[in-house]
């Protein structure tokens, strides 16, 4: 598809945050981007875009649990759009609130294709009893997924993470054994001279289970990520003030593959 | 009909809150062994039977309220009117 034909869009409702940025950064990839508000999305046709986007914040002041209401509402009000969108090999990728909602609608890790509504993951309270707001080390675990196209397995990755509910838990350790075979597991936490954080604070800012920092669905092309990739787009964006800065952050490579796969949809 | 829902943290599973409000409790010099954190949610449902409330309520943990993965919850039926109404 020519790029100049393709759109993506930023979901949000109160609370949600970053949504200017992420237009921003697809924006300067050249991907048309329109922020809607979920009364706006309703009413709209998801089939017109390539990409959604559910971004980071506190929706409905994540009362409940983090991502619950929203994760409902959509259940309510899109599950069938969104289960085309996801069924026609569309991206979608959940960042920080975003993961924590298409874990609560059941997407991730679940079949990742019905949106069954029943949570089989949760992202629970960090084990620092803190809100982690700093930038932390990451290692690219699937290259095969159109999220990762220009990253290689491996990869370590610069981004910062800003959020109270990060640790990734599962039901069971077969649900783990399960999701890691399956290679649903695609970001982890690591330390800052890439060695495994082995669930250890600081490098793993929250007790996620297995380090677990992103997941995709079964295809590839549905991830949610507790780090935000839109604030690490730009050189200026980086904690390395005082150096030369780069052009370009570690964020750039994950929008600039999505983008790629949409050019190639 | 009035129902009272309490989700809490399924046993085993790490409650920071609780965590740190039992060290601020004990910091004010009170002697706290441990503190488990809880939400309670109180319904005036439109029901006038109670073993259709609790179903609803129960309904209402599965579809919103508790995540499976972390939490247990219980319901009871307090009655039919608000506490809050009732004349002293």
């Amino acid at each position: 598809m020519k790029l100049c034909d393709a759109k993506a869009c930023v979901l949000r409702v109160g609370g949600t945050n970053c949504d200017a940025e992420i237009k921003w950064v697809l924006e300067d990839l050249g991907l048309s981007t329109d922020i809607l508000h979920m009364n706006q999305a309703i009413k709209k046709d998801l089939a017109d875009y390539q990409m959604l986007v559910f971004p980071g914040g506190f929706s409905y002041g994540d009362y409940v649990r983090a991502g619950a209401i929203w994760s409902r509402e959509i259940l309510t009000k899109l599950k069938k759009d969104l289960e085309i969108f996801i069924d026609e090999g569309k991206l979608v990728l959940g960042i920080c609130n975003g993961f924590q909602v298409l874990v609560e609608i059941g997407i991730l890790p679940g079949d990742g294709e019905n949106v069954s509504g029943i949570p089989t993951a949760v992202l629970a309270n960090n084990i620092s009893a803190k809100y982690e707001c700093r930038w932390v080390n990451l290692k690219v675990e699937s290259d095969r997924i159109p999220f990762f196209g220009l990253l290689k397995k491996g990869q370590a990755l610069q981004i910062p993470i800003g959020h109270g509910e990060g640790r990734f838990i599962l039901q069971s350790e077969d649900a783990l054994t399960e999701l890691i075979k399956n290679n649903q597991v695609v970001l982890r936490y690591i330390s800052p001279d890439c060695a495994a954080a082995e669930g250890k604070y600081p490098n793993n800012p929250n007790g996620a289970v297995y380090d677990i920092a992103g997941i995709c669905n079964r295809k590839g092309n549905v991830m949610g990520m507790m780090p935000h990739p839109e604030r690490a787009y730009f050189g200026w964006q980086l904690p390395s003030w005082g150096k030369e800065l780069p052009k370009f952050g570690d964020g750039k490579a994950i929008f600039e593959s999505a983008v790629n796969y949409i050019k190639k949809y | 009909m009035i129902v009272k829902i309490e989700v809490k943290l399924k046993p085993g599973h790490f409650d920071p809150e609780g965590d740190v409000t039992a060290k601020s409790l004990r910091d004010l010099g009170f002697k706290v062994e441990e503190v488990k954190v809880s939400k309670v949610y109180t319904l005036n449902l439109l029901s006038g039977n109670a073993e259709e409330a609790v179903n609803q309520a129960k309904d209402m943990c599965k579809k919103l309220l508790a995540n499976p993965t972390k939490d247990n919850f219980t319901v009871e039926v307090l009655g039919l009117e608000k506490a809050d109404n009732k004349k002293s």
